[in-house]
């Protein structure tokens, strides 16, 4: 316990204590310092470029430090303006007026403006362009400058979430006339500028001087992203000391970072979730009673103890997670129930179930582990799963969407809508159990009017509706929301909450930790 | 001299039949794994209409043979090509100016690459023929056998289990040298040096055991010659017997072993890098495999060959420039 004095434990106890009186933030962020991460998801083929980014490198390093986006999630999970100051709809959600913030520069001193908005939109429905926020720039119809600093957007259908949509990590703002140079040389209006990057190797930013979210934020002088893609490096950067902060730990090796009185490890639930989707379409799983009975032939806990080790919870056929607005937490569970199980086979008219289950660590770690977990539980119930092992290059190819009961994961939506209408929407290119109006009309129906209500305590029933329907008769097994698990070295300060969209605070540790 | 001159034209030949060879396997073994690069970089995301849009800019969509004759042209024209990745983010942009050809891309990792080699080759080369030396001198003593166990199981032990061994020893228990190589450009020697530490006395404790035992074999082979037990009668020392008359013939057989662990320590590096994350070509060529990315996988194949051969042949020129009978043919 060397290191702290009495006295200086005696004036932050004080201290602490006004903060703790006075309803501010109890550990006082101190300005300066820097912060090295190791991270993985990184790759030689990385760029600058947001349509592009997938995974956690990139992420951290575009959407969380050196670029912004209109809007932010904030930790707790509420959205706030980020380059936008503020957002009003029209009654039926079609017509957004977004009002931008003033006096901001990107880090070539051009100042940002409508324009900017307008066309680091554009760059997601370019013609070729294969950016993954495609269709959420393609349901805007209309995009008007209304001022330098106002911009209206028109959508072809109302949608209530439109501002949520507007902080997804790949619609960066880049500077009008300028896109090509700023993904060659990431310049953004973020926290930190570029120093320098070297793609699948590391990337480097210091704090720009100037910036508008001034003291409240981005407290680091420089900060470090190092690119560690394997998992035991990651571990060891960090018991050394030559990074603060990883993320994703493996579990097997928890133990000895939780030993080490200089780490502490950060644990969230969010809407990260593993699944077993079927293709409704096809048969046996286009009877309901088949699903059902795949419902209650899994042991959820059992896998949430086995394959997660604990860093989970179980979850209900439903993708909509913690994290999410409208979370049914109270809705019932579905718990392992052979005989209901046999009950519902029986409802099928039949004695007991053949299928094929197409599993890879592709999917998820531990996936093929979790299929003959199913295996053995749903035996008991009259369902003979035969796990058919696929190869993991290709997977998401070859046999996600094509197989028809296969397993897959989701890192989960902001909101509700962005979940369903990315994988449960009729017809939707990712909707991976074909789930549409044969299924449930109501569902579909729901989906739409859920969309463009403004009014929060409908949309928590209509959501609600959803879930439960989910529940009973979805085409997708979800046994499991998985836990962002990172660990941290005790000389960065993080604050209570931390988010729980992403791993490491939502990718922006850059703009929310600081110094201890 | 005109006789090792054939020898090397001969060989150069020979060594770029090799080459041509090496890259059809390479390219038909890349082709054969599942997947190509338009599915694995587009991962869940890749919908039939994605993944043929990618195949087509790339150019996927041809025949295979077609690809390898147009990647062939390439090459003999001095071009490598553009990395699928590269050409993918410039059909983003939609131009072609952001782009870096697969020599750019591979330059920095293969400088980095021979970087190390260099360092590890600087401290393992004089520390095994010392060893070796040693060995010979005190052949079948404790010192003889310890040396021999330590070597040998260093050898037979696999590099990461090597690695992380040093890791604990040299890093976590007793702090001297980092974990973490992750070296950049701009970096001051020193801590350039000090950075590599680690992964070089990895790769040296994997190379050490063949050349120290070929040197103690070599010279423990000639101490029987009758030269050197003129030697012996003279009086002179052993450590003298053994430096000044046995190694300079026993030279041929240990630049052999050197040359090949030096090719090693260029190819063989993928495993180290990945787990003391330095920057070189080993990790490069990891991830272009991971992605299908055929022109930097090519390329990277090309150098280990290339690598290969040039120091085999240095090793076979080296041992007859070192043996006068063969220097000098009847």
């Amino acid at each position: 316990m060397h290191g702290i004095s009495r006295r200086g434990l005696l004036q932050t106890g004080v201290a602490a204590g006004v903060l703790g009186l006075s309803g501010m933030p109890l550990r006082a962020q101190t300005r300066g310092g820097k912060l090295t991460a190791g991270l993985s998801g990184a790759n030689t083929s990385d760029s600058w470029d947001g349509r592009t980014h997938s995974d956690l490198f990139m992420i951290a390093s575009a959407h969380g430090t050196v670029f912004d986006c209109l809007t932010e999630v904030a930790a707790d999970g509420s959205l706030k303006g980020e380059l936008a100051e503020s957002w009003e709809a029209s009654a039926d959600a079609k017509t957004w007026m977004f009002n931008l913030r003033q006096g901001v520069t990107f880090h070539n001193g051009k100042s940002f403006g409508a324009d900017d908005v307008i066309e680091s939109l554009q760059m997601h429905v370019a013609e070729g362009a294969k950016s993954a926020a495609q269709p959420i720039v393609a349901a805007i119809s209309e995009m008007t400058k209304v001022t330098d600093h106002q911009v209206q957007f028109t959508l072809a259908n109302g949608n209530a979430d439109f501002p949520y949509l507007m902080s997804d990590y790949h619609i960066l703002m880049f500077p009008a006339g300028q896109i090509e140079e700023a993904i060659a040389n990431g310049i953004g209006t973020g926290l930190y500028q570029v120093q320098s990057f070297d793609p699948g190797v590391r990337m480097v930013a210091t704090r720009y001087a100037d910036h508008y979210k001034g003291d409240s934020a981005g407290f680091f002088d420089e900060i470090e992203y190092i690119a560690i893609n394997d998992n035991t490096a990651r571990m060891n950067a960090l018991m050394t000391g030559q990074v603060d902060a990883i993320n994703r730990i493996d579990f097997k090796t928890e133990a000895l970072l939780r030993a080490n009185p200089a780490l502490r490890i950060q644990e969230v639930t969010g809407n990260q979730h593993y699944s077993f989707p079927m293709l409704t379409d096809t048969s046996p799983y286009d009877d309901v009673n088949v699903r059902k009975a795949l419902k209650y032939g899994i042991n959820r806990q059992e896998m949430v103890d086995k394959i997660l080790l604990g860093h989970g919870q179980v979850a209900n056929d439903t993708p909509i997670g913690p994290a999410n607005q409208y979370y049914a937490a109270d809705m019932e569970q579905l718990e392992y129930d052979p005989d209901q199980a046999k009950f519902y086979l029986q409802q099928a008219g039949l004695d007991s179930l053949n299928i094929d289950l197409s599993a890879s660590n592709a999917a998820f770690e531990g996936a093929v582990d979790a299929a003959q977990l199913f295996q053995s539980s749903a035996a008991s119930g009259g369902i003979n799963i035969n796990v058919v092992q696929e190869p993991a290059d290709g997977y998401w190819s070859n046999v996600w969407l094509k197989k028809p009961f296969c397993a897959c994961y989701w890192s989960g939506r902001a909101t509700e809508d962005w979940m369903f209408s990315t994988s449960y929407e009729a017809g939707v290119p990712w909707n991976d159990s074909q789930w549409d109006e044969k299924d449930s009309a109501r569902f579909q129906e729901l989906l739409i009017t859920a969309r463009a209500e403004l009014d929060s305590e409908i949309r928590r029933q209509q959501y609600g509706e959803m879930q439960q329907i989910l529940r009973d008769e979805g085409g997708v097994l979800i046994p499991m929301f998985a836990n962002y698990v990172q660990a941290v070295n005790n000389r960065i300060s993080s604050p209570d909450m931390v988010g729980n969209l992403w791993q490491m605070d939502n990718a922006r540790m850059a703009e929310r930790w600081s110094v201890a | 001299m005109g006789n090792v001159l054939t020898i090397i034209l001969q060989r150069l030949t020979l060594g770029l039949l090799t080459l041509l060879i090496v890259s059809i396997v390479i390219f038909v073994a890349v082709n054969l794994l599942p997947g190509d690069f338009a599915q694995s970089i587009l991962g869940q995301g890749a919908t039939p209409e994605a993944v043929a849009s990618i195949r087509e800019d790339l150019g996927l969509d041809q025949p295979m043979v077609t690809r390898y004759f147009d990647w062939l042209g390439g090459v003999l024209r001095g071009d490598l090509g553009t990395s699928f990745a590269q050409a993918n983010f410039a059909s983003f942009t939609g131009t072609d100016s952001g782009a870096t050809t697969v020599a750019q891309q591979i330059a920095p990792r293969f400088a980095n690459t021979m970087f190390l080699a260099m360092i590890t080759a600087i401290i393992a080369v004089p520390f095994s023929i010392f060893l070796g030396v040693l060995a010979a001198l005190y052949r079948n003593t404790v010192f003889d056998r310890a040396t021999n166990i330590f070597t040998l199981s260093s050898i037979s032990s696999p590099e990461f289990f090597l690695a992380y061994i040093l890791i604990l020893f040299l890093a976590v228990l007793n702090p001297i040298f980092p974990s973490l190589s992750n070296i950049f450009e701009g970096m001051p020697f020193g801590e350039r040096v000090e950075k590599s530490m680690l992964p070089a006395l990895t790769l040296t404790l994997v190379v050490t055991a063949h050349m120290m035992r070929m040197t103690r074999a070599a010279i423990i082979n000639l101490l029987a010659s009758p030269y050197i037990e003129m030697a012996r009668l003279k009086g002179l020392s052993p450590m003298r017997v053994i430096v000044k008359h046995a190694l300079p013939n026993a030279l041929a057989p240990i630049i052999n072993v050197i040359a090949l662990n030096l090719a090693y320590l260029i190819t063989g590096v993928v495993v180290v890098e990945v787990v003391f994350v330095y920057p070189g070509i080993g990790q490069l060529f990891v991830d272009s495999v991971k992605i299908r990315d055929i022109p930097v996988v090519q390329a990277c194949c090309l150098i280990f060959a290339t690598a290969f051969i040039l120091l085999n042949l240095t090793a076979d020129i080296m041992s007859i420039l070192s043996n006068p009978r063969l220097r000098h043919p009847k």
